[in-house]
This record gives structure tokens, sequence and C-alpha cells, in this order.
């Protein structure tokens, strides 16, 4: 990941984009910019590579009177995110959003409108979003366990040691921005947890303690900065890590594939933001079967999206575990939460599941 | 006025015989009462004797005291019946024609003070219009309304028709059902409503007054003024006659007061005259509402309108009962010259099928026949294979007609018509014609206005009972680019005109307001809108198109400017640079449009 103080070649680029454009125009030709395509068909996986890489596929978005609009919004969110690098300043996207307000008719009206302008752009060039001067304000994950993240004060630059084991019943929260970040622990293993819920249960009970973990609460589809968190602790600290998330096709194909190996959105940061070293703990939809646990039926959106999966995406594609498995809940017709553990004890997944599990790493879903 | 007495048929079944059965039935003694009861079970004994006469020869005293109650009524229960019968004697009286009007106002057209000065505006018109063109005069109409007091008008129509002769004025204006014909079969306007004498009615019965004539018939002759009253009575005129000075050669003028509520908008004398004009554009119109507000609508067309021939009855339109009457009033011989003498389009071939189905002898006479006969006769004439009437009996408006007169009556932008051709529904020729006017400053909000017109006279009640309203609803507008609610009525800024010519068009009731909804008439309705409605469309696209290039013609003005802006902030050139770049690059897309 480049630096974020590297700011000249980011400039650099978009003025030589800019540039391009002017003398096309000057030429009385219609300028035109390419972007690679943001969508689940033009990434690859290549399990040695680990992640979700982007294919060679884009779309040539040429100025036309129905294209000036997207056309004129991309260059003026250019020029604001090469005036956010130059006086090293940030815009959250919202506040981008803000900004848009002040360019009249070429404004947004939502912000999801915005949010795909700074995403093309931020595919043009290949960066991170936050190279750019935009961050964005979603939060980045909860983390409990024996870990020291050592921070620097915002004033004085002095080191700040970050201890995760003395936040008692709360926990640390991942930035935004976790380049700077060192650590120091000596825990054996990273367990990242979908919902809060279940993190709050292992955080009271200490189970950090007793397991020497740490743990990492996802809340869904990790953040960029949680993925890139868990991404630089397991590296630098050579952790494994382990998923625990529902058993539903969202927990499978959404939060874990999307930690594991990237988005299909964002494609070209994936690199970054993608922890390949991660496998999935449960619940598999075998531990459906092995608790006897508790069931909903899956919804038509859970089929869609598991159906989905088997076809299009690359990673369930690439491994037959994973199809197996998807099929496997496809044709039980159900999905099964995590505190569905709780029907044999509210503490039977301290006591018997997580052990259990940990003790056959080997049979981790890839 | 004088042609305009063609009364419809329906007018002198319903109104002339009601009363005269009521004075019947009144004016009798019991005997003949009893007389009249013992008819049909007469009628019915016919049918069960006819058949088992010959066999039941032997068992003749059985049938006596089977057959025979009348006989057993007479002796045994003469006291009861004729007690009953003097009862209901005592109850019965005769009705005059006056009473029997004002019970009967809501089918004659004078339910409410305001419909009451519509009635009354629309036969005086309609009559005037009807004169005119029998005349063959192009119609120059002037009508006033004057509020004389608190709801009471005085209504004046002026025509330069062909006058009327003397002898002639009081029964057409004092005399209920004058000169109606009976099976005419004509295209016509009387169609709505019963006529002058009962708007004159109206107006004696609520304000007194007479009904004030002046007519000439030539400029060699003076004009006479009448004041003609009906004796409600005696169904008879009482009038005055005098000569008096008239600046007209020819024409007739009526006035009449009358107890009536003026307003404007939907439904009004305004409206009735706006459309009659658009419908009639061989007329001229001048009007003047109570308000003191004058309008004038000019003729928009010097050609009057071909004069509908008319037909004979088609043997597939024909009813029981006119057929009944038909048949006792023929001149022919026997049944089967009847027929081809009667009836259109029934050659001696037809004949001789029709009664072989109806299993009579084409050689019977035709005034002998039996009911049960006539009925057979009739259910024949509907099975068998007719070629279809003649179409001449129609005359529609003309669809440049049609056009033109929307575009004077309407302020919109987009103007079509269609006329179709003559089509058949049981037997009576029709036409449909539909125009359709497209925004200008036509409301968008709202639903469609719809004009209805039967015979060139607008209909404005009963909109939602109608069969044109109907065939409206029904056509799927959204392929035309309008939006319609599901099955209602399409709302944008139009109006649609819908005329259904017919010698015969078969209103839903006595008042004549809405058209019935025979499937041919909705279909071939429903063909002309189909055409209008794709012509719309056309013009909506183009229309459209154009908006959309205006559109995207904006949008190169609204942000290649901000192309320009974020250029210049990255690369940081000067504004004549930015401008430069700005120009050419509206130039270059502005070229890829194919704008000049």
């Amino acid at each position: 990941m480049a630096g974020k103080k590297k700011k000249p070649p980011l400039v650099k680029r978009i003025e030589e984009t800019a540039k391009k454009i002017e003398s096309k125009a000057l030429a009385g030709q219609k300028p035109s910019m390419k972007f690679p395509i943001r969508s689940l068909a033009n990434v690859r996986y290549r399990p040695r590579v680990g992640f979700f890489e982007l294919r060679g596929k884009k779309k040539e978005r040429t100025l036309t009177v129905g294209t000036v609009k997207t056309f004129a919004q991309t260059l003026r969110m250019m020029a604001l995110s090469k005036e956010l690098i130059e006086q090293d300043d940030m815009a959250t996207k919202r506040e981008a959003y803000y900004v848009s307000k002040n360019w009249e008719q070429a404004r947004f009206a939502e912000q999801n409108e915005s949010d795909a302008v700074i995403d093309d752009v931020e595919a043009l060039f290949r960066v991170n979003r936050e190279q750019m001067g935009f961050v964005p304000e979603e939060k980045g994950g909860e983390v409990a366990g024996r870990l020291v993240v050592i921070d620097a004060d915002r004033d004085t630059g002095k080191k700040l040691r970050i201890d995760c084991t003395k936040f008692g019943s709360g926990a640390y929260s991942i930035p935004i921005s976790v380049e700077h970040l060192e650590f120091e622990t000596n825990a054996k293993f990273i367990l990242a947890i979908e919902t809060a819920g279940m993190f709050q249960r292992l955080v009271k009970h200490n189970y950090w303690k007793k397991a020497n973990c740490i743990l990492v609460s996802m809340g869904g589809v990790p953040t960029r900065a949680c993925r890139r968190f868990i991404r630089r602790l397991s590296d630098e600290k050579k952790l494994p890590v382990y998923v625990f998330v529902d058993c539903d096709p969202y927990g499978i194909s959404n939060i874990y594939r999307t930690l594991k190996v990237g988005s299909g959105n964002a494609a070209h940061i994936n690199e970054f933001f993608c922890v390949p070293q991660a496998h999935f703990l449960g619940i598999t939809p075998d531990d459906i079967d092995k608790y006897k646990l508790p069931t909903h039926p899956l919804k038509d959106v859970d089929v869609k999206r598991a159906n989905d999966a088997l076809a299009n995406d690359p990673f369930i594609k690439h491994h037959k575990r994973w199809q197996r498995a998807l099929q496997k809940l496809i044709d039980m017709g159900v999905r099964a939460e995590q505190q569905a553990l709780a029907k044999w004890g509210l503490n039977y997944v301290i006591e018997n599941y997580l052990p259990e599990k940990l003790a056959e790493p080997s049979k981790f879903l890839p | 006025m004088a042609g305009g007495k063609k009364k419809k048929r329906e007018d002198q079944l319903g109104l002339f015989q009601t009363p005269s059965k009521a004075r019947g039935t009144g004016l009798r003694s019991s005997k003949t009462s009893t007389m009249k009861h013992n008819e049909k079970p007469q009628a019915m004994a016919k049918k069960t004797t006819k058949k088992t006469t010959k066999k039941t020869t032997k068992k003749k005293k059985q049938d006596k005291t089977d057959t025979s109650p009348r006989k057993e009524n007479k002796r045994r229960k003469p006291r009861r019946r004729q007690s009953i019968a003097d009862q209901m004697a005592a109850r019965q009286r005769e009705i005059s024609v006056s009473e029997f009007f004002t019970k009967n106002r809501h089918l004659l057209g004078f339910d409410n003070p305001a419909k009451a000065l519509l009635t009354t505006v629309k036969e005086a018109v309609d009559n005037s219009l009807d004169a005119c063109e029998e005349a063959k005069i192009l119609p120059e109409l002037e009508i006033f309304i004057d509020e004389n007091a608190e709801g009471r008008y005085r209504v004046r129509v002026v025509d330069n028709g062909p006058g009327i002769v003397r002898a002639q004025i009081p029964k057409i204006f004092g005399k209920l059902l004058y000169g109606s014909k009976f099976h005419r079969l004509k295209q016509s306007r009387g169609q709505q409503g019963i006529g002058i004498s009962a708007a004159g009615m109206y107006s004696q019965l609520t304000t007194g007054k007479p009904t004030v004539i002046i007519s000439r018939t030539s400029e060699n002759r003076p004009a006479h003024r009448f004041e003609v009253k009906i004796d409600t009575r005696k169904n008879k005129p009482e009038s005055t006659d005098s000569e008096v000075s008239w600046d007209k050669p020819h024409g007739t003028s009526v006035e009449l007061e009358i107890e009536a509520s003026y307003r404007g908008g939907k439904r009004s004398v305004d409206q009735y005259i706006e459309q009659t004009a658009i419908a009639n554009p061989h007329a001229s119109f001048f009007y003047r509402n109570p308000k003191g507000e004058e309008h004038t609508y000019e003729r928009l067309t010097d050609e009057l309108p071909r004069e509908p021939s008319e037909i004979k009855p088609h043997p597939h339109g024909v009813e029981l009962g006119v057929l009944m009457t038909m048949l006792k009033e023929t001149r022919g011989r026997n049944l089967r010259g009847a027929l081809m003498k009667d009836f259109s389009r029934v050659s001696e071939k037809v004949a001789l099928a029709i009664c072989e189905q109806a299993q009579v002898s084409p050689t019977a006479r035709p005034k002998r026949l039996g009911p049960e006969q006539v009925e057979s006769l009739h259910r024949a004439m509907g099975m068998v294979k007719v070629m279809n009437p003649p179409t001449s009996c129609v005359v529609p408006i003309g669809e440049d007609l049609v056009r033109k007169g929307l575009e004077h009556g309407v302020e919109a932008d987009f103007f079509t018509s269609v006329t179709r051709s003559p089509a058949v529904y049981r037997g009576n020729p029709f036409q449909v014609e539909v125009g359709l006017a497209w925004g200008g400053s036509l409301s968008s909000d709202d639903l469609c206005t719809l004009y209805r017109f039967a015979n060139r006279v607008p209909l404005q009640y009963q909109q939602s009972d109608c069969a044109i309203t109907k065939a409206v609803g029904e056509t799927d507008w959204h392929n035309y680019r309008v939006s319609q609610a599901r099955g209602a009525l399409p709302s944008g800024p139009m109006v649609i005109l819908v005329h259904l010519a017919s010698v015969w068009v078969p209103f839903t009731s006595e008042s004549k307001e809405a058209i019935a909804r025979y499937p041919e008439i909705l279909k071939e309705i429903k063909l002309a809108l189909q055409t209008c409605g794709r012509r719309l469309a056309k013009y909506l696209s183009a229309k459209r198109r154009e908006a959309e290039e205006g559109r995207k013609r904006d949008y190169i003005e609204m942000y290649i400017p901000h192309i320009g802006i974020a250029l210049k902030e990255i690369l940081g050139f000067s504004d004549r640079r930015k401008d430069a770049v700005v120009e050419t690059l509206k130039d270059t897309l502005r070229r890829s449009r194919k704008f000049k």
C-alpha cells in the first residue's frame, strides 16, 4: 500500500488525465476516460495470490450529451481530490457530497451518486480513497483481547500504547486509517466475529483470556479498515485468522468472502484490503446437523444469493468444499445464527463449541 | 320551426297511450272492464284449445266444465267482482295532460330548474335546425336568455327557417304530440324529449305565461304573432293571432318564460350551445346568456349536410310492437308481399325464408295473423340472414368538419378526427365519428373532457351510463402515451368528441341522454378512438423527442462549463483557456447531436 504522504504521484496522475482531456477537447474531439468495471464479473480469483484480482475489463466513458453530467462531476471530484491532497486535508464521503452542493447544476442529488463517482475515480487511479483524501464514515470494528495497539498522539506525536485487555466490558475501536499502527501481542490467533451480540458474550466471559486470542467484531460485512487491521495484525504477528459467522448465504458469501478475498466493487484495492489467511470456523452447514441447532427457513433472497454465489462468485467456484457447503444449505432450506448455540446453554459456545472447533483447525472451510 | 315536429315514436307510445289508457279505464263502466279482463284468458285459451279442438270433440262435456271458469265466475261471484271493480272505478279518473306532465317531468327533461332551462333551449334549437335543414336553408340562430325575476327566465330562440303556416302554429306549440310520424326511419335530431310543446306546457305550469311565436313564411306575407296556451284538460291549443311587422323575411321566433335556474360550467346551456356549434359547422349561432355575455359562433362551411334518406325498417331491428302495427297497416295483400314492400333488403327469397322459418304461410293475410304467429314471425326475422340495410340514410358531420369544429371550439395544440364507414347494429345503420384535441390551454390535471353527440345533438347528462363513455374507458390509452386509471376516462389535456349518427339512436332510457351499449356500436367507437389515439401517440412522441433534444441541448449548456471549471482547477490555466475549452467542447457535442 502506497503511503499517504506520497502525494505527488497521484496529483500528477490527476493532472495528466486532465491534460489529456483538455488537449482532446481543444482538438475538437470527444474526450473520454476509461474506468475498470467494478463488479464481480470483472475479478479473477487466484489462490496463489489469495484475493480477487481485477481483470482487464474497462468501460470507456466518452463525453456525450448523455454522459456530460457524470463526466463533469467526475472531473470536479478529481479537482476536489487534488485540492484535498495538496492541502493535506480530508473529507468524509458525506462532506464531499455537501461540497458538491456548491457546484450549481453539477451538484449531486443524493449521496450515493457522489459515492459512486468517488469509487469510480478511486478505481480509475487504482488507489484507496483515503489516498485521495476521502474517508468513509463507517465504523471500523471493535477489538478486545491480548493485544497492545501502538498509536500516536495527534498533538505531540508521542507513542500511545493501547492495551486491548483493559477495556473491561467495552472494546477498542478500529480507526478509519490503520496504516500507522503497530502491534504487540502474544495471542495465538485472531477470532473475527460477525455479530456484536456474540462478541459481547465472549468479551464478558473473558474468552480471550481462556483461549489466548484477539477478538474482533466485524458488525456485518467488514469495513475496509477492519479488513486492513486484521490483515496487518495477522501479517506482522503471524497469527492465524478464524472467522465465526452465521450459517447463511450472507455470512458465507458476503461477510466471509469479502474478508478473505475482497469485494468485486473495489477490486482495485483488494490486494491490501483482504485477509487471504482467514479460515472459516463456523457455523458450517454440517454444524447445524452436528449440534442440532434450531433453524429458520431460508428466505427467497437467501436462496437467490446462494445460487448467485454458486454461479458467479469466482471464490466459491474455485472451492469444491464451499460449493458442497452452499449446496447443502440450499438443500436443507434453512439457516442458523451464531446465537442458536444458546439452545444448549448460554455459555455452551465458550465451553463446548469453540474448544471443539479449535481442536481441529483442519476441518475449517477454506 | 315548421318541420321540427317529428317526434319520436317512443314519445307517442309512452306519453300518448298512458293517459288514454288511464282515461279509458276511468270512463268505462265495470262492464267494459269485465270484457277487458276476459280478453287475456281468451287469448291464452286460444293457444291451448287450438291444438286440442280436434282431439277433444268427444270430450266436450268434460272440457266445458274444465275450460269455462268464466261462465262459472259470472254466475258465482258477480257481486264480489263488481264490488272490487267498483271500488277501483271509484278511484279511477281522467288524468289531465298537465297532471301527467307534472308527474313525469323527469322523463321529458324537466327534472330540475337547471335542466329545465337546458331542455327548453334544446327543444327550440333542435327544432330550428331541423326546420332549416329540411328547407335547405343555412341555419342562423339567435338565442337569448334573460332573467326576468329571481328564478324566472325568458328564453327566446330566433331562426331564419322557412317559417310556419299560420294554421299549424297553434297545433305545433299548443298540442302535445302533434305531428309525429310513427314508423318513419330517418336520421333527425328530434330525439331529445317530447318537443317544444312540452316546454310550452312547462312554461305555462310554472309561470302561467303563454308561448309567444312570431313567424313569417315569405317576404310577401306579413309576420304573425301568436300567443299559444294549452288547454290542459283537452290537450288542445288556445291561441291569439295578430299581424306584426318583423324585420326578417322568413323565419320563426319562439319565446317562453319559465321557472328555471341558470348556471355555468359543465352541463350548462353555455356548454350546450358551444357543443352544438361544434357539431353543426354549417350553422351560425349568436348567444346571449343571462349575464349578458355574448357569444358568436360563425359557420365553418357553406355546405348543408346531405339530406338523410328515409329507409324502411330492417328485419333485424324491428320491435315486436312495431311489427304488429306494420302488419295491420300494410298495403301488402299477403304476408310475402307485405314483407317485401315494408322492409328494407327483403327480396322474395328472403321473404319466403322468413315465412318458412316462422312456419307461417307466405300467402296468409297479414292483417289476420294471430299474435303468436306475429311473434314467431318476429323471431324468424331475427334468425334469417338478411343483407345489411343501405347506409345512405346516415349523414355524418364529416372528418374535416369535426376537426374544424374542434379547432374553433377548443384551444389546443393538436387536432385529429376520424369518420368511420357506416356499420349496422340490429338492422339499424349507424356511423361513428371521433375527434380529439390535445394540449394548449386544456387542463392537464383532470380527466379528459368528453363531448358526446347523437345525431349532432350534444348529450350532457348520464355520461357514465353511455356506450361512448364505456368505449373511451375500455380503450387502452397507455398505448398512446396517455395516462389512465383502469377502466376510467384517460386523464390529460384532452378533449374527445364522439358522434353517433343513426336513423335510430338506441338510448338507454326515455330521457335520451345515454346511448345503449350495443357491441357493434362499442366496437366502432373503439376503432375510431384507436385511430385517433395512434395519431395522438405519434404527435406526442414527436413532441417528446423534441423536448428530449431540447433537454440535451440544455445539458450541454449546463454541464460543459463545469468541465471547464474542473480542468482549470486541476491544471491551473487561465480563464481564456478555460473558455476556449468550453466553447470547443460545446461545439463538438452540438455537432454530434446534429444541431446547427
